[in-house]
């Protein structure tokens, strides 16, 4: 970006936060009797976009959200904005040879993430592929439910968010509520998003996914390590996806996302696209790795492969 | 200042005047508004999955019935072309009331957009300085533009020459012929802005089509003028503004055109898809023919079809199109086909099979028809109020007292039906 549009943008962002929190402040005078409670509702309905908060504004909202949770859920919540590791870009691997069709991954994800029960939302979709077909949508089954996997003349397909290096999602988002983060990571977020869905319609894997209803959660079921653009609990009228478990890969030392540590046969790999000692460096570089969609140009991040 | 004020009470005062078939009419509509907004609630309270909208099919009925009215708002640009570009009389005078539509549709088109989005609490994050519109990359974004411009436009023209008339002035051409020949091309472009959002992406082979945007064109040269034809009818039935024969038939010819090109490149689309045979025939092959067994926008899409040609032909045949029975069962066809092939059957196809190729059947609940009908009856509420105020001043029954503050009114009581209607001027055509 050119210096002088950064200067003008800063510039823009502070005239912004200024007349916002002028509003917010004439408007909660005008919400009397002043509550606690509509304090912070003032507060949330005037944040800033993410990207455009201060280090203080954004302490006090990661405090505000922890706050709310808790006491929402009963327990010590926390909510984190760790950024993105200098020299890192994510990347995934996918055996298609190994996968199993159990979808523990998918499982995994819910319990990881705080995705909603009831309607639940699922940011991980296996699909069943005949052998003799090879990978063809058109014939893939959604919801296979046999009584046992693997079973005969099929192998099975997880497809999430691929994490494009050009993304087409967030091309289209008309309020800059998606973006690309450094390390890769397509993050949503969920206080400014104003659900108009376009995304969803942009995205050629299927991987947005929309809170229709007011998520339902039960406590005890909560996982309380969040991160402010992952798996904290999400509002209602909101998009989300995979964050390539952001609260995890981004801690140092970093754990791996919930769905590769669940995987029982070791057909999910991860790892830095930028390290060449890498695991998934060696496998780009060993074994033949295919992309999803390759002619639309998205250049996704998730490597698909069979490694025997 | 004090002019406008007393322009604006004379207003009110004259939309609260009426005949009992205005009352009703207006009373029907603020039932129907009301219906409709208690809907709102309830969607409000309990989120979007009270419709039939899912991950699969993410957009629905709404979105169908703002893409098709953002066509009838471009529409009025077909009243504006030969009044203001040819000078052609007969339309010069009734080229305001297209503007009106265009203003009341476009108020359904934003109504639309809001009951449909998930947060609507949060609009302001795309008022540019306030909240962040993302210019010029996000194609909702130039809708957000475009489409708020043209009703900025159509209100400034309307609203300025009505004025003008209501003072007894003639409007100031030097102010208005620039913005009249403005919303032209900004006619043009709600529309292909409007089929380029769907057009530029890449996962949805049915809408990724270069075809897209001029057939969003002339289907709108269609619906929209067709209902116009229906309100110059009623208008002059039923209240004494003057709109002779040779505009409704130069208009319908105008409409035979526009779908004869709606039609061609429908067909030039089937042929690609069907010919070529890929997998992006899928959406196709739902649309017309059904898929796996699922089918049920399949009966719409050909009753939309046979529609559309059976209104082809009689806007085509000048016979047809000039006996007025004839004309007005032509333009129901027409607004009821096109309705149905640019609603559901434009914007569904992009979405079943999705792009991972699962098949849900999208049909809109209760909640959904419930809060449409309200938006399309807050519609006609807006369009009765403007008609109500601008046609008694086009008559010269509705303008500004002897004593230059008051207003006179003449037509007290606006709906009723004409006894001198079946009286036609002479037509004449040679008064270009």
């Amino acid at each position: 970006m050119p210096e002088q549009n950064k200067c003008d943008q800063h510039v823009l962002r502070l005239t912004r936060r200024k007349a916002l929190k002028g509003l917010a402040a004439g408007l909660s005078v005008l919400a009397l009797p002043s509550h606690q409670a509509s304090a912070s509702v003032w507060e949330s309905f005037f944040q800033s976009h993410f990207r455009e908060l201060s280090k203080q504004e954004l302490q006090q909202t990661l405090a505000r959200l922890e706050k709310k949770y808790s006491a929402q859920f009963g327990q010590k919540v926390t909510v984190k904005a760790t950024p993105a590791i200098e020299g890192v870009l994510f990347g995934y691997g996918l055996d298609l040879s190994r996968c199993i069709g159990c979808r523990r991954c998918a499982q995994a994800c819910v319990k990881e993430n705080n995705q909603s029960r009831d309607p639940e939302v699922q940011w991980i979709r296996v699909v069943r592929m005949d052998k003799e077909k090879g990978i063809d949508f058109s014939r893939a089954e959604h919801y296979y439910n046999p009584d046992q996997v693997p079973e005969d003349g099929h192998f099975y397909m997880p497809i999430a968010c691929q994490q494009c290096e050009r993304p087409p999602c967030t091309k289209v988002c008309p309020v800059k509520a998606t973006w690309k983060e450094n390390d890769g990571i397509v993050v949503v977020d969920y206080n400014w998003c104003i659900g108009c869905r376009y995304c969803m319609a942009a995205c050629p894997y299927g991987a947005r996914h929309f809170n229709w209803r007011k998520s339902q959660l039960p406590p005890e079921e909560l996982n309380p390590d969040t991160h402010y653009l992952g798996n904290r609990p999400r509002p209602v009228g909101v998009v989300e996806k995979c964050t390539f478990c952001i609260q995890r890969t981004r801690e140092q030392p970093g754990r791996y996302p919930a769905c590769e540590e669940a995987c029982p046969v070791g057909a999910r790999k991860f790892g830095n696209l930028l390290d060449p000692k890498s695991e998934m460096r060696y496998l780009i570089e060993n074994k033949r790795v295919f992309i999803l969609k390759e002619d639309l140009n998205t250049q996704p991040k998730f490597f698909y492969f069979y490694a025997t | 200042m004090k002019n406008i004020w007393s322009f604006f009470k004379g207003t009110l005062v004259l939309v609260g005047r009426g005949s009992k078939a205005y009352y009703l009419w207006a009373l029907f509509l603020l039932v129907l508004m009301t219906i409709g907004s208690l809907a709102y609630v309830y969607q409000l309270e309990n989120g979007l999955g009270v419709t039939a909208m899912r991950d699969q099919v993410s957009w629905g009925f709404y979105i169908s019935n703002f893409t098709f009215l953002v066509g009838v708002a471009a529409a009025a640009v077909l009243l504006v072309i030969p009044a203001y570009v040819y000078h052609w009389k007969p339309i010069k005078e009734i080229a305001v009331l297209g503007e009106l539509l265009a203003i009341s549709a476009i108020c359904m088109c934003l109504l639309f957009v809001t009951v449909d989005i998930g947060r609507p609490d949060r609009f302001w994050h795309l008022i540019p300085a306030i909240g962040i519109l993302n210019f010029p990359q996000s194609l909702l974004a130039w809708d957000v533009v475009v489409l708020n411009l043209y009703l900025v436009l159509n209100l400034v023209i309307a609203v300025y020459i009505l004025y003008n008339l209501y003072y007894q002035r003639e409007p100031n051409k030097s102010f208005t012929t620039p913005l009249l020949l403005l919303s032209i091309p900004a006619a043009i472009s709600i529309h292909t802005v409007t089929a380029f959002l769907y057009n530029g992406l890449g996962a949805r082979p049915f809408w990724n089509s270069s075809i897209l945007a001029p057939r969003f064109l002339a289907s709108a040269f269609c619906a929209g003028p067709a209902f116009m034809i229906l309100v110059f009818l009623l208008v002059r039935r039923y209240t004494k503004f003057r709109i002779q024969d040779a505009a409704i038939h130069k208009i319908a010819e105008l409409i035979a055109y526009a779908m004869f090109i709606n039609l061609f490149l429908l067909g030039a689309e089937v042929f690609k898809e069907y010919y070529t045979d890929t997998v992006h025939l899928a959406p196709m092959q739902y649309l017309f023919q059904g898929l796996h067994g699922h089918s049920a926008l399949v009966p719409w899409i050909w009753t939309a079809l046979l529609f559309n040609v059976t209104a082809f032909l009689i806007f085509l045949i000048p016979e047809t199109r000039k006996n007025h029975v004839t004309l007005v069962i032509g333009c129901l066809l027409m607004f009821v086909g096109v309705y149905i092939e640019k609603g559901m059957g434009l914007v569904i196809p992009g979405f079943v099979p999705d792009v991972l190729h699962e098949i849900y059947e999208y049909s809109p609940t209760g909640i959904e028809l419930l809060v449409t009908v309200g938006i399309w009856a807050t519609g006609l509420f807006i369009f009765t109020m403007l008609l109500r105020v601008a046609i008694p001043i086009l008559n010269g029954d509705f303008h500004v007292a002897d004593d230059g503050v008051n207003s006179y009114i003449g037509d007290q009581l606006f709906l009723v039906h004409q006894k001198t209607d079946d009286v036609e001027p002479p037509l004449t055509t040679n008064d270009h």
